[in-house]
Formats: structure tokens, C-alpha cells, sequence
């Protein structure tokens, strides 16, 4: 069964009885992908020092396993063999509790993002929203992280990466806007089929530019990694971490890579949809051109660490107010003319 | 004009043209082939002169080169070498005693330059870290043995040593 279905059926409690194999058969469903999730963080870490190391004319990781590929197994091994240390004059509970809240919030946000027509956890209509909001309340797991370690590094950390996260949270909010303009829906199935004929990459070029720029600031990667700027900070708001609690924190940052790179190509890059309507790329299967579209854009990720330098923290604060923000504010204005007044190429489906 | 250069640079600007040439630059150094050498599997080349692990040689009918002159005790300047010698049986001045504290060692090479029957070399053996310090301490006969062990490397060295 489907599980839009189930979540038709809510209140689940009265319908529990009824439905029971079906919520099983959901929970299976989630651990699945969960682990399936995570495995493809580890790979990513691997792909991320490999990308890097190519550019920097290295060979990177290749000596566990054929070209390396069991090194993410291996860190991952080495991690959980190590001590949890809690600092004595942390606060121990919001201290564990931060990178759980982290990770699991960057879990949660999968929930709504569509693989192909019909597979979604939750087909909600404000699927936008919820992304929204649960990548806002991301802020909380590194502010969290970062007050209750009690320590000067990390909590410099944590107000470097809240400041940054919420300024280019602004601008991340208005150019979805001026996506749903041009869907006309707050669901993220609809906005990949209000691609079908041009993505929305090609209408709104700048506000795709500026979505990514504000999606590497959102998930502090460089340019942007001030929170962990490790020549001044050591490491941000992880500095204290270690063993698990610490690579809940690294399992997390990098889900919401590619959970970036998954909001970038539903909202610009027609999700599921290949570029053209034609028999050749139709043949290839909707989850197929998703999964390539990320890893695209998780390239991209990669390949812009392994070039540019950190900015400056006022620098980064200029870009996300001073040029961020009215561009996008414009670009409301002008797209929502364009809408009512633009003729067919802008009007939503 | 300055108008003109004005517009040119904000255009450069907004068109991210220095970013996207950077990011020209490394997808170009991605498909480049990469210089590393997979170092246990593929070694460096090494110097002629290189100068590694200590050895005493010995000369071809297997008597030890090693007079106990000392001069390499006096040369060096970590004071890393204790030699003690005695008369042996045949009246020939040989040490009971040569030990090198690796440890010490600064790898200068002013013994084997100071030594007058190239007994003392130093060879092109830079692998012989160990676990504990004592190991690092080198006996006669650990020196006699990598010697023996690296007497063609060495031989081709000193060769090559007085052909220049």
C-alpha cells in the first residue's frame, strides 16, 4: 500500500487496528531508506576526499578495499571503538541531546521528498513548508551543541553557524517563493510537474544561482564553513564531541547535502522528470534521473570546496543581507508580475 | 570610458566570471593525472648520496674494514658513535666495542667522510624505524650485519663517489 494512504487514514490511532501490517510495513519502509541514507553518507565522505584529492592531483583514499571503497566502513569502525567524553562542566543532557536532535531532524525532512509520481512518505500540500521549517529548527542541534559543551571554541562556533544559517534561511525562503509563484502549489510532486516543459533552472537562472549559493551557507560548507573555521576555531560548535555523539553530528551534516541537493533539484532541476520529453530519456526511470541530479549537485558541493577559500565573517554576512536578501526580495516583485501579467510562459499550470 | 570599465567589471561580477573560471581551473586538474606515489608499493628515487642507515663493511675476504682509528668518534658532532679497541690476538688494532645511538644520529655523513678505509658508510637503507628506543641503539654486529646486507648498494655508491 501506498503511503500517501496511510496518512489519509489519519488520526492513525483509530485506524490502528485496521491498519496495523500497513504501519509495519511503513516502519520497514523507513528503516530502509534510513539505512539506505546513511550509507550514502558514508560514501559521500569517500566521494568528498576522492573529488578532492583528484583536483589537488592526489589519488586520496585507496588502500582499504579496492580504490578505498570500504574506508567509510573503516572510519565509521574506528568512531564507535572510541570514548564518549561529556566535559565536566557541560550541560549533559542538552549535551547528548544536541547532535540526536541534528540528526534526526535531518532524517525527518526526507519524509516529503518525492523519488518518482506517488513515491513520497508524506505527499503533504505544504511539503515546502515543512522542508522550511525542519531546516530551520536545524539552527537548534548546533546552538544547543554549542551552549551546552560550555566551552569558549564551540560556542563561538554555534552563534557563527545560527547567525549564518538563519540570514541566508531569508533569502533560501523568498526565492522558494518565487518558485511557488511559478508552480502555483506548496506540494513538492506538483512542483516537479509544473516542470514538465522547462525546469524551473532555466526560468529562474539567478534564483537557481542564488538558491545554491544559499543552500552551501545553509549546510556550512565552503565558502561558507565559518562554524568550523578550523584555523580559528578548531572545530565549531563540535569541538567537544567525540565517538558517536560526533558522528551523529557528521552523519547529519552530510544528509542535509543531500537533502540540499534534493530540494535544489525538485525545486529547479524538475525532480524525477529527464530534461527533455523524449522516448530515449523517458526510458530511463524517474528515481534513476533524481539520484543522478544529486550527485550532480553533490559534485558541485564537492567541487567548489576543493576551489574556493573561506570568507571573511562580514563578508558572508554582506553577501547573505546586502545582496542576497534584495535580490530575492526583487525578484518576488518582478516573478509575481511576470505571473499575473507575463503571458504563458510564467503563468502556473 | 571609466563608465564603460565600470559596467564591464560589474558585469564580470555579476556574472560570478572569476568563480566560474576558478572552477574551470580545478575540474581541469581533476582529469589531470595525479603525481602521488603509493609509497610502501612505489618508492622515490634516491640520491647517489644518500645518506641512510650506518654500516661497517668488511673487505672481500670477510676481515672487518674497521681500525679503531676513532676519527669518526671525534667528528661527530651529535657524539652519537662510542668506539672502545683493543689489540687481538694477531696484533692487529680492532674495536670491541662500536656502537652508534641512531637516535643521536644527525645523518651528516662526516663519518664515513673522516673514515681513512671506508669502514663507516652510511647506506641508502631509510626504513628501520622500530617500536621501542633500544633498538635504535646499534651494535657492532648489527652494523656489521647491515654491511653485509647492503654491501652492493653501498659498493655502487662509493663507486660512484670516486668517479666524479
Amino acid at each position: 500500500m501506498a503511503p500517501e494512504e496511510f496518512i489519509t487514514n489519519n488520526p492513525f490511532l483509530l485506524k490502528l487496528s485496521q491498519h496495523g501490517g500497513t504501519l509495519i510495513l511503513l516502519a520497514l519502509k523507513v528503516l530502509a531508506f534510513i539505512i539506505a541514507l546513511i550509507l550514502c553518507v558514508a560514501y559521500l565522505t569517500l566521494a568528498e576526499r576522492k573529488v578532492i584529492a583528484a583536483m589537488q592531483l592526489r589519488v586520496g583514499p585507496n588502500t582499504v578495499g579496492p580504490f578505498g571503497l570500504l574506508q567509510p566502513i573503516a572510519d565509521g569502525i574506528k568512531l564507535l571503538h572510541k570514548e564518549i567524553i561529556v566535559p565536566a562542566a557541560s550541560d549533559k543532557l542538552l549535551f547528548i541531546l544536541a547532535p540526536i536532535l541534528t540528526f534526526s531532524l535531518s532524517l525527518a525532512a526526507w519524509a516529503v521528498i518525492p523519488f518518482n509520481e506517488g513515491w513520497v512518505f508524506a505527499d503533504i500540500n505544504v511539503g515546502v513548508l515543512y522542508l522550511f521549517a525542519i531546516s530551520s529548527l536545524g539552527v537548534y542541534g548546533i546552538i544547543i551543541a554549542g551552549w551546552a559543551s560550555n566551552s569558549k571554541y564551540a560556542f563561538l562556533g554555534a552563534l557563527r553557524s545560527a547567525a549564518q544559517m538563519i540570514s541566508y534561511e531569508v533569502s533560501i525562503g523568498l526565492v522558494m517563493v518565487c518558485v511557488l509563484l511559478c508552480a502555483g502549489s506548496l506540494n513538492l510532486s506538483d512542483i516537479v510537474f509544473a516542470q514538465k516543459d522547462g525546469w524551473f533552472a532555466l526560468k529562474l537562472l539567478p534564483f537557481f544561482v542564488i538558491f545554491f549559493v544559499s543552500s552551501l551557507a545553509e549546510t556550512n560548507r565552503t565558502p561558507f564553513d565559518l562554524p568550523e573555521a578550523e584555523a580559528e576555531l578548531v572545530a565549531g560548535y563540535n569541538v567537544e564531541y567525540s565517538s558517536f555523539t560526533y558522528a551523529l553530528f557528521y552523519l547529519g551534516e552530510y544528509a542535509n547535502m543531500i537533502l540540499m541537493s534534493a530540494m535544489n533539484s525538485i525545486l529547479f532541476l524538475g525532480g524525477w522528470l529527464p530534461p527533455f520529453d523524449h522516448p530515449w530519456l523517458n526510458g530511463i526511470p524517474g528515481p534513476l534521473w533524481f539520484i543522478i541530479k544529486i550527485c550532480c549537485l553533490l559534485f558541485v558541493f564537492l567541487w567548489v570546496r576543493a576551489t574556493m577559500p573561506r570568507y571573511r565573517y562580514d563578508q558572508l554576512m554582506r553577501l547573505g543581507w546586502k545582496v542576497f536578501l534584495p535580490i530575492s526580495l526583487l525578484g518576488v516583485v518582478i516573478i509575481s508580475a511576470l505571473v499575473v501579467y507575463g503571458g504563458h510562459f510564467y503563468a502556473a499550470p | 570610458m571609466q563608465l564603460l570599465k565600470r559596467l564591464y567589471q560589474m558585469l564580470r561580477t555579476w556574472f560570478l566570471f572569476e568563480i566560474l573560471h576558478g572552477l574551470f581551473i580545478t575540474l581541469k586538474y581533476f582529469f589531470k593525472s595525479k603525481v602521488t606515489i603509493k609509497y610502501p608499493y612505489e618508492k622515490g628515487p634516491l640520491s647517489q648520496r644518500f645518506r641512510g642507515e650506518h654500516a661497517l663493511r668488511r673487505y672481500p675476504d670477510g676481515e672487518e674494514r674497521c681500525i679503531a682509528c676513532k676519527l669518526c668518534e671525534a667528528i661527530c658532532p651529535a657524539q652519537a658513535i662510542t668506539i672502545e679497541a683493543e689489540e687481538r690476538d694477531d696484533g692487529s688494532r680492532r674495536t670491541t666495542r662500536y656502537d652508534i645511538d641512531m637516535t643521536k644520529c644527525i645523518y651528516c655523513g662526516l663519518c664515513e667522510e673522516a673514515c681513512p678505509v671506508d669502514a663507516i658508510v652510511e647506506g641508502p637503507n631509510f626504513e628501520f624505524a622500530t617500536y621501542t628506543h633500544e633498538e635504535l641503539i646499534y651494535t657492532k654486529e648489527k652494523l656489521l650485519s647491515n654491511g653485509d646486507r647492503w654491501e652492493s648498494e653501498i659498493a655502487t655508491k662509493l663507486e660512484a663517489e670516486t668517479k666524479l
